[in-house]
């Protein structure tokens, strides 16, 4: 089988993306998600008269328990499929991926499985944020002296 | 048994004495699902882990082989299975259970057709009376394995193939009976091209198409000469790739069907762009194809099980997904 041909066919064949769909989607999905931390945001600071950053972090918890709930039950995924970015970007998207990973791996117990695998996914945003941190802090620290 | 030309073979004496087939609620809700043997109303298989599910599946389509070919532990000369998992850990798992003589094998959704020959080609040359292939596959083991947690909502591709969950096994014998194997080619890694681990479809057309042209040369064949050519798991869009690539080789078929796309209807089933896993073939010719063909539908059908021989190691080494395809010809006499 010539690979020229294959190469050929392939490019012919490449499947268009809905790049404007899934932006569209992205777009008010995230914009829904962010809309809703605002609200939690208003329940707790205004409305029940917490400390700013109590209420910021009780609104993250909000977000969080939220996310992993649906996870739990099943129908994040559907909710992702359609979002795409819109739910993957916020913090929901990280909460849902703990959640299925130490949902999947209960199988394998609680050492091996559940607390060995959950960052599975998330481990990589972890690194990033702290190293970038890490950098960002020294260059910071080092042009300001 | 004869080899013709570089690829491929001929049989003389292989028949399948019967087949069953058992799947998750999905695949009983598919086109073809009326003809699969028995089917669990979900994905659990009234198990307590995907993999020990996967299990249930494969351990019921033997139990039901056996029992549909009147036969027990002791008459099974040979085993030939293989599935997905690493180390095809369900085929070995489940074989605790008998005590077959076992031969494992891998070449992913292509392992039912690799079985198909190693099996036929001992019984044809060694005296040896009755061989049961199988083959299974799970949609949350391969989830887990090869992408992600199965809740994980990171988006899919309209590429992605949806993972068969259910198991089929074959009882080939020496003894005649209406269904014969008569062919077989042999194929070769194909380099795809592709680097996507989610448009394997497409990624296994090529295979498909060199397996077919080598097939049909060997043999001095026309696409006609078969009332039905059927590849394993290519879908919507590796259905698609595979015609045009035919085309450039200036060849066209009107006799043929995808078992991604058999086996589920991407219409109205979540399954994205058809069906795939070593499961995928084998419900739908073990189960819809072989039933057709004793009930005289089909009198010679060829089939080709295609598969992506990645890893997800492979794929983040930006490495391109090497394909094969391996073809049976199934007869009624």
């Amino acid at each position: 089988m010539e690979k020229e041909i294959i190469k050929k066919v392939m490019k012919e064949t490449n499947p268009k993306r809905k790049y404007l769909q899934n932006g569209i989607m992205a777009f008010l999905f995230g914009g829904g998600i962010s809309l809703m931390g605002q609200e939690f945001l208003f329940l707790f600071n205004d409305i029940l008269k917490l400390d700013i950053e109590l209420a910021k972090t009780l609104m993250y918890m909000a977000v969080i328990i939220l996310a992993s709930l649906f996870t739990g039950i099943g129908s994040f995924d559907k909710v992702g499929q359609v979002a795409g970015a819109g739910s993957f970007l916020p913090i929901t998207g990280f909460a849902n991926s703990l959640t299925s990973a130490a949902v999947e791996s209960r199988s394998e117990g609680l050492i091996f499985g559940i607390l060995s695998n959950m960052f599975k996914l998330a481990g990589t945003v972890i690194v990033a944020g702290v190293v970038s941190a890490f950098i960002i802090a020294n260059i910071l620290y080092w042009v300001r002296l | 048994m004869i080899k013709i030309g570089k690829e491929s073979y001929l049989f003389d004496n292989v028949y399948i004495k019967t087949t069953s087939t058992i799947s998750g609620k999905l695949e009983q809700l598919g086109p073809v699902g009326g003809f699969i043997d028995k089917c669990f109303s979900n994905n659990y298989c009234n198990a307590k882990t995907w993999e020990k599910a996967e299990m249930e599946l494969l351990d019921s389509a033997v139990k039901l082989v056996l029992e549909k070919g009147n036969l027990h532990h002791d008459d099974i000369d040979l085993f030939i299975g293989g599935d997905l998992n690493n180390q095809i850990v369900i085929n070995n798992y489940v074989l605790k259970n008998y005590p077959f003589p076992l031969l494992g094998i891998y070449s992913a959704c292509a392992t039912l057709c690799e079985g198909l020959f190693i099996g036929a080609t001992l019984i044809d040359n060694v005296n040896i009376d009755n061989v049961i292939v199988a083959t299974s596959s799970h949609n949350a083991t391969s989830e887990r394995q090869f992408r992600n947690p199965t809740e994980y909502g990171g988006q899919k591709s309209l590429t992605t193939t949806f993972t068969t969950t259910g198991a089929g096994a074959c009882l080939l014998t020496n003894k005649p009976t209406n269904i014969k194997i008569t062919k077989a080619t042999i194929g070769s890694i194909i380099d795809s091209t592709i680097l996507d681990a989610s448009d394997m479809g497409r990624a296994m057309a090529p295979a498909c198409a060199d397996t077919l042209i080598k097939h049909l040369r060997n043999f001095k064949e026309n696409p006609s000469d078969y009332d039905l050519i059927v590849s394993g798991d290519l879908s919507k869009f590796g259905k698609e790739t595979f015609l045009k690539i035919l085309k450039e080789h200036n060849m066209e078929l009107n006799n043929y069907e995808d078992s991604g796309l058999m086996l589920f209807d991407i219409f109205h089933q979540p399954v994205f762009s058809g069906g795939s896993g070593p499961a995928c073939i084998a419900l739908v010719s073990l189960g819809y194809l072989y039933k057709m063909m004793t009930k005289g539908a089909y009198n010679k059908i060829l089939l080709i099980a295609t598969g992506a021989l990645l890893n997800p190691i492979m794929t983040y080494q930006k490495e391109t997904i090497p394909s094969i395809a391996h073809a049976i010809v199934l007869e009624r006499v």
